[in-house]
Formats: structure tokens, sequence, C-alpha cells
């Protein structure tokens, strides 16, 4: 048994100094209140405690303290509402320079993939000093990605890819939990987050024994399923060029226009015909079942690392594939106007 | 009268509802609130040993960090049942079904609730579905969690999750149906001069609960239903694999299930207004806001359900609108506080022990309530959701407040149920044990909570051990408190002074006729000429015969 007692855990990230602080201001705002409710209540049941020939003074209320007693609370809650929104937004929101790792949620272990190709199970490693984000999908039940001494959490739902993301500041190891409950074996679903120098994370990293790194893998596959059968950069291809695709908006044939993101480039492999492409026949198959999460991850990567397209769609079609360059800011001016929302994940 | 009482011994009614007849069938088909009350009363009392029962085993598996006593298939089962035990079967009904059945009709001063027969069909098929859920159980239970998150609960657990649904939404009609006769009963059967004005805040808030029963409940009969047509069908709602959306399960769930939280805490919050009022021999402070308080809560409870979710895939502007929304509701919990806090100011305060109660009250539903808070921030929230300081906070407001005030209001009408007193030694003891053991037991997994402690883990990390071993020792106390309650009260059934008719020289019409009352409650309908809480002036006013 641990003896010394913490109140708080290890701070290792940017934003945990963050969070505590707002903690720390929470947790005086409610002892404050809680005493002071406590003491009226101790001097109250002292000072007018029952005794003969005393009688109760009536008093019916005070509109003026009512006032007083709503506006207070309500002036605090509201502080503490913006405070909370303005961390929450920059916990959310991860920088865009960050090193992206992916990682599966499965029952009842963690799976995490590198860019280089590195994979390792249950544990994470992960530089400090830069910003790291964790692109999380589960294969069955929804999880939970929790690393207190970062003061991150995010559910990993199926179907769907989220982020979470941190800086590490120190080096160390910490607990990863799963705190959403996932079945049988969910309190041993946990794993440790390993916090390295740089340069230790680099010689990690070479020290690795990885097939290649996520795109070239992704690249075998795109090959093995004969993906470039129909995407291909040339006029007779039947299925969209897919270079440059990534990040950029989509004309799809109902006119709505979506971002090519990862929930996009997802969607499009496992339910073709949810999304097509304007100009464009749904002729194209499910991967549903056939790609492992982990292989749609890989083919993502090989996807956005397609290198950017020449200044005009390749294949030389009556309906371009993709949009212009110069009709893009137009687009996006478009959708923040509330035109069509992108397709979904979070976009703040 | 109010002189009479104090000089002569109080003696029993000769007639009255617990005598005017006898046999299991005067019982089994009584259409009589008061005695429907009390089958509630014996119901739930049931349902909440055996819910303690699964948190002793919970608090006992805790205590060391391996999960070396049950297996972690039986871990889950056992707090997935503790929490729909306490849930569905003790917290919900608790208030309303028994001291609400018992005293709102008497309060208003009619003879019965509007619908006597509904009454008594609501307890059957309380009974029904509370037993049948205890077979499912039996034979097996359920290890989803009382939350139920898709697609776990749809399409990978292997219990009985369709007949747990099942035995739920039959519980959820039961409540429909209790809600829906006080809300009649108080529209349509207040004594004359009874104005809305003058209704006792114990009436107000029953009353702001019945309307979160009537408008909520049918929500969850509907995601239970589709969840349990998800597990049989593969319908595709839920479940990604068929086409469904498991955050739409947690919507759903949550749309009913946090204005449930508030149908747990509001019947509690009316029983503190009579209990502080009746032992500061004070009106209550503020009798609009904290009326409107109460029907303030039930409207903005239907509208903050997504507080549960920050950290669960919705946006983040729906998730900034739901945090602004909760801490709106925070605001008519404060009035409340503040307002029973001054109730006491100049009066003359007498610590029988539903005062301890109420006074317990107090101050673990401000923890309870401002935890509450700090959850529905959100740059907190992620940090804490789904770990121990939730399991704090949750309970703080349930067994702190809710079963404090139910405790408080069961000791406060007992003697007007039975028309005899508990003995009021053992009683404080009790209510004293219960507030020790409650915060030995809940304070430490605040700290557990922000420490990275998850919730409902069979097995935990080495070093959360020492709060784990404070938190069960102070489950093990807290067993004892209530325990004793349940001993002293059947004790009293014989042996207990015989109260008269108004012991606490409370206002209001409950104690206005004998106690036990009679069948019909009044022989005369009261008619009533004062406003509520009436202390300090001559009580005979209150009601002219």
């Amino acid at each position: 048994m641990h003896f010394n007692l913490p109140l708080f855990p290890e701070q290792a990230s940017t934003i945990a100094g963050q969070v505590d602080a707002f903690y720390l201001f929470l947790v005086l705002i409610t002892t404050f209140f809680s005493l002071l409710i406590a003491l009226l209540i101790l001097f109250f049941i002292i000072r007018y405690r029952r005794r003969p020939d005393h009688e109760a003074e009536q008093i019916h209320g005070s509109t003026l303290l009512e006032i007083v007693w709503t506006a207070i609370p309500l002036g605090i809650t509201l502080c503490i509402f913006v405070w909370g929104a303005v961390l929450y937004y920059r916990i959310e929101n991860p920088p865009t320079n960050a090193l992206e790792i992916y990682g599966v949620g499965k029952q009842w272990m963690w799976k995490f993939q590198h860019p280089g190709g590195q994979r390792e199970i249950n544990t994470l490693h992960v530089p400090t000093g830069r910003p790291v984000k964790v692109t999380l999908i589960s294969q069955d039940v929804i999880h939970d990605f929790f690393v207190p001494a970062f003061r991150v959490k995010q559910d990993v739902l199926p179907n769907r890819y989220v982020y979470s993301w941190f800086e590490a500041t120190k080096p160390g190891s910490y607990h990863l939990f799963c705190s959403q409950y996932c079945g049988t074996n969910h309190s041993a679903m946990i794993g440790h987050v390993i916090a390295m120098k740089p340069e230790d994370y680099a010689e990690w990293l070479a020290s690795g024994k990885a097939e290649g790194s996520l795109s070239s893998m992704g690249e075998k596959l795109f090959q093995e399923f004969g993906c470039t059968t129909c995407h291909r950069p040339d006029s007779g291809a039947r299925g969209p060029n897919l270079q440059g695709l990534y990040g950029r908006p989509v004309r799809l044939s109902d006119n709505r226009v979506v971002v090519a993101d990862d929930n996009y480039i997802r969607e499009s492999i496992l339910n073709p015909n949810a999304k097509v492409v304007q100009g464009f026949q749904p002729i194209m198959p499910t991967f549903q079942g056939v790609v492992s999460e982990e292989g749609l991850i890989q083919i993502t990567e090989y996807i956005k690392h397609m290198g950017t397209q020449e200044s005009e769609p390749i294949n030389n079609r009556s309906t371009p594939t993709q949009l212009r360059d110069n009709e893009v800011p137009m687009i996006q001016q478009e959708l923040q106007q509330g035109g069509q929302p992108a397709p979904s994940g979070k976009k703040p | 009268m109010s002189t009479a009482t104090t000089t002569i011994t109080p003696v029993m009614p000769a007639k009255h509802y617990l005598n005017d007849n006898y046999g299991i069938r005067s019982w089994l088909l009584t259409k009589d609130h008061k005695r429907i009350a009390l089958l509630y009363l014996g119901s739930i009392t049931f349902f909440f040993f055996m819910g303690g029962l699964f948190a002793a085993l919970i608090r006992l598996e805790l205590l060391t960090p391996a999960g070396d006593l049950f297996t972690s298939d039986t871990y889950n089962k056992l707090f997935s049942m503790h929490g729909i035990n306490m849930v569905f079967f003790f917290l919900v009904p608790s208030i309303p079904a028994t001291l609400g059945n018992f005293v709102l009709p008497i309060m208003l001063g009619a003879k019965d609730l509007a619908f006597p027969k509904i009454n008594l069909l609501s307890w059957y098929i309380y009974i029904g579905a509370a037993f049948f859920s205890l077979a499912v159980m039996v034979s097996g239970g359920v290890d989803t969690g009382w939350t139920f998150y898709t697609p776990l609960s749809s399409g990978f657990l292997r219990t009985h999750v369709a007949l747990m649904a099942v035995g739920i939404i039959f519980a959820g009609f039961s409540s429909i149906f209790t809600g829906l006769n006080f809300i009649v009963t108080v529209h349509r059967m207040r004594a004359p001069g009874l104005t809305w004005g003058r209704l006792p805040l114990f009436v107000w808030s029953n009353y702001a609960t019945s309307l979160i029963m009537v408008l909520a409940t049918p929500v969850l009969a509907i995601t239970l239903i589709l969840l349990a047509m998800e597990r049989t069908f593969h319908i595709g709602v839920f479940d990604p694999r068929y086409g469904g959306d498991p955050v739409l399960f947690q919507h759903m769930f949550w749309f009913y299930s946090h204005p449930a939280v508030y149908i747990m805490i509001l019947p509690g919050m009316g029983v503190i207004s009579e209990l502080i009022t009746c032992f500061s021999r004070k009106r209550v402070f503020g009798y609009s806001f904290v009326a409107f308080s109460s029907i303030a809560i039930a409207v903005f409870g239907f509208l903050v359900w997504a507080h549960h979710m920050f950290v669960a895939g919705i946006s983040q502007y729906s998730a900034m609108v739901f945090s602004l929304l909760s801490m709106a509701v925070a605001i008519p919990s404060a009035v409340k506080v503040f307002n029973w806090t001054a109730t006491m100011y100049k009066g003359t305060v007498s610590l029988e022990t539903p005062m301890l109660y109420a006074l317990g009250f107090i101050g673990l539903f401000t923890i309870g309530g401002l935890t509450g808070v700090m959850l529905a921030a959100l740059g907190m929230d992620v940090h804490l959701h789904d770990t121990y300081f939730v399991i704090a906070h949750f309970h703080y407001v349930m067994v702190g407040g809710m079963v404090s005030a139910y405790l408080g209001g069961l000791h406060f009408w007992w003697p007007k149920m039975t028309g005899r007193m508990y003995p009021e030694a053992p009683a404080k003891l009790a209510a004293i044990i219960t507030f020790i053991g409650f915060n030995l037991t809940f304070f430490p997994q605040f700290i557990l909570g922000y420490l990275g402690m998850p919730r409902r883990y069979h097995a935990y990390p080495e070093e959360f051990q020492v709060l784990n071993v404070l938190s069960s020792a102070g489950a093990s106390v807290l067993a004892v408190a209530f325990v004793l309650p349940a001993i002293y009260f059947l004790w009293s059934l014989k042996y207990g002074q015989i109260a008269g008719d108004n012991p606490w020289k409370a206002t209001g019409l409950e104690w206005q006729t004998s106690s036990p009352p009679p069948t019909h409650n009044f022989h005369e309908v009261p008619v009533v000429t004062a406003p509520p809480y009436n202390y300090g002036s001559d009580q005979e006013v209150t009601v002219v015969h």
C-alpha cells in the first residue's frame, strides 16, 4: 500500500497546469459556499436555539435578498462557463503542426500506429515538447482514451474518427485508462503513455521494426484491393482521381459540398454509395469487413500523401472530379455561411 | 386543542385507516392512498436494501487493487444491478410514492387521490416490474451499467438486457401513473381556500416532479424499446454495424435520465421545506421563490441532457450550449439553499431527528450541487468525466441529499402514519452516523476521481488503494446507519409512544386530523383561511371545521 496521498495527478502536459488552476478555482468556490452555508447553519442553530418564552420573529422574505442571491450565483456560474469553454476549446482543437499518431481501441486493448509504421499495443511512445494528435477509432464498442497526467479524455467511437491531442512536457510513463465502460475486461484495458525526450523518441522510432511507413503500407493495400483499377489519374478512369484530394472540398452528385477528411474517406471505402462524387456512377463495391481499421488508416494515410494535384484535374471530364483551386475559397465561404455542413466529426 | 396536546397524554383514535378493516384482501385491494403508500414503503425498503447489498459487495471488492473477490463479469453485474435497483426501484418512486402518496392528499384536504384505482394499479405495476427485474437479476442479471450504452448493450453483451429493459419500461408506467394522479389531484381536489399560493412547498415540489414523470418517462420507454428491438431484430438505430449511431442512444437516454435525477431530488427538496419551517417555527423565507424554483428546475432540467456527453463526440458548439444551460439549472437550486438557510434566521430552532437530516441535506446537497457545477464546466469535465468524481457528485446529491430528505421525512411523518413516535435517542444517533458514514464513504471518491480513477473498474492501480479503503470503511458505517432505523421503526410500531394528532405542533392540514388519520382523512372538509407555515400565530385559525 502506498501511503503518500497526493491530491493531484502528475502534471505532464501543457494543458495540465491550466486544468489544475481552473480546478483550484472551482474547489475554492465550492469550499467557500459550502462553508458559508455550514457556518450560517451552525450559527443559527446556536444563536436561535429553542428556549422557553422565546418566540420566533416571522419574516416573509426579501425581494432584494432574492435578487442578490440569484444574481451572484448567476455571475459566478457565467464566469465558470466562460473559463471552462475557453479551456475546452484549447483541449479539443489540436494545433495544425501536431505529430499524427493513430490509435484503434478494441475489447480490451489499445493498438497504436506511428506514421513511420511502428506499431505498439497498450503502450504509446510520444516525444515531449511537441503537440501530438491521436486519431482514434474503435473496432467494436465505445471506449475512452483517458490520460490523467495529460488531463485529456475522449470517447472512442466505432465507425467514426475522433481526435485527442496533448503536448507532453516531461519524460515519464503515465497511465492510459479506458474510462468508458466497455464490457468484461474494461478495467484491464489500460496501458501507458511513455513520453520521451525528442532525441530518445527518434532513437526509439529507429529501433522499432516497421514494415515500412504507414503510407507505404497503405499503398500496398491500395494495389492489393485493386483500387488503382478505377482511381487513376487518366481520362478513362471510372473513379475520381485521388491525388491531392485530402482536405479539399468535393462536390457530390446531389450538389452538396463536403470536405474530404479522414471520416469522408473512410465512409467512401466502407459505404461508397453514401456520398458519390459528381460526375461518377455509384459503381464502387463496399469494402466493409474486408479492410481492417488499421488498414483503413493506412489507406487514408496513403491518400493523404498522394501529393498535390496539378492545377488542372488530370482526368479530363466535363464535370471535374474535384473543385478547381480558384473555387475553393468561394465554397469555403459558402460552407461558413451555413451552407451544407461538413460530413461529420468535430468541426468547430 | 393546541394547549391540550401538551398536558394530556395523547390517545389513539378509536377508528383509523389501519384498523378500518383487516386481512390481506383489505390491503391488496385497498384504494386508500395511505395504505398504498405503506405498500410502497415496504416494497421500496426491500429494494433499497437489495441495492445496498450490491453496493456492499462492490465496496468489498474494491478494498484491494486486484480484482480478487469476484470475476470481472460478476463485478460488472454487481454495479449494474446496484444502479438499476437504486435508480429505478428505489430513488424514482421513493418520496413521491411513499411520503407523497401518504401526505399529499391530506395536505390538500382531500379524501384521496383523484384516481384511487390507478394509484393501486401503479403499485401493482411497480411491484410486478420490480420482481420481474429481480428474477432477471437472480437468473443471471445484466452487466450493462444502469446507463445501457450502445453498441455494448445492443450488440455485444450476452446477458438479459432485453428482459431488464422490459422490467424498467413497466416500472416507468407506474411512475407515469403516480405523476398523473398527483397533477390532477393538485389541480382539482384542493380544499376550499387552499389557493396555489397557500400550497405547502412539498406539494409544489411533487407537482413539479409529476410534470417531469409524465413528460420524460415515455422517452425512456421509447429508448429501451428501440434498444430491445436492436438486440433482437438488428434494426440499426444505435449499432453502426447496422447503420445506426451509438451517440443517438446517449441523447435519448439522457433526455430522460437527466430530468429523472430531478424526479429523484425535487421531492426531497419539498420535504426539506416542511422540516426547516417546522423545526424553526418560522414561515418559509421567500415562499414564491422556493415554489417557483421547483418549476424552474423541472423546466431547465429538460434542456441540459448533453452535459453527460461533452467527451462523447458531440460538436463543440452544442457542448457550449449545454454547458451554459446547465449553469442555469444551478441557480434555482442555489436559491432554495439560501432560502432554507434564511428561514432559520430569528427562528427558534430545535434539533429533533427530522431536523438533523434536513440540516445534513442542506450541507451535502450544497456540496453535491456545486460539484455538479464543476462537472458542467466544459474544460473541467474533460478530466473528470467518467471518473470517481462523478460517482461522488451523484451520491452527494442522491444519498447525501435525497436519502437524507427521505429519512428526515419518514421520521417527520412516521407519527402521522402509525400514530406512534419513533424513539428519539437512537434516531438521533442514526442521523449522526449517517452523516459521518456518508462523508467517509464518498468524500475520498472526489479525490480519487481527480487523481484519475475511472468508474466501473473492477481492478485498479495500487496508488488508489488508501482512498478506496477509506471509502469502504465509510460504507460499513453507512450500512449501520441504515439498518438502525429499520430496527427502531419496527420496534416503535408496538412500543412507540402514542403520538397524538400533532406531535411537532406543525402547521399544514395533515396535522389537523388524527394520527393515524381516518380512512377518509377528515371527518369534515377543512377550510383554509391562512397562508402556509403560519407559525407564530394561533394555529386554530388555519382551519375552520
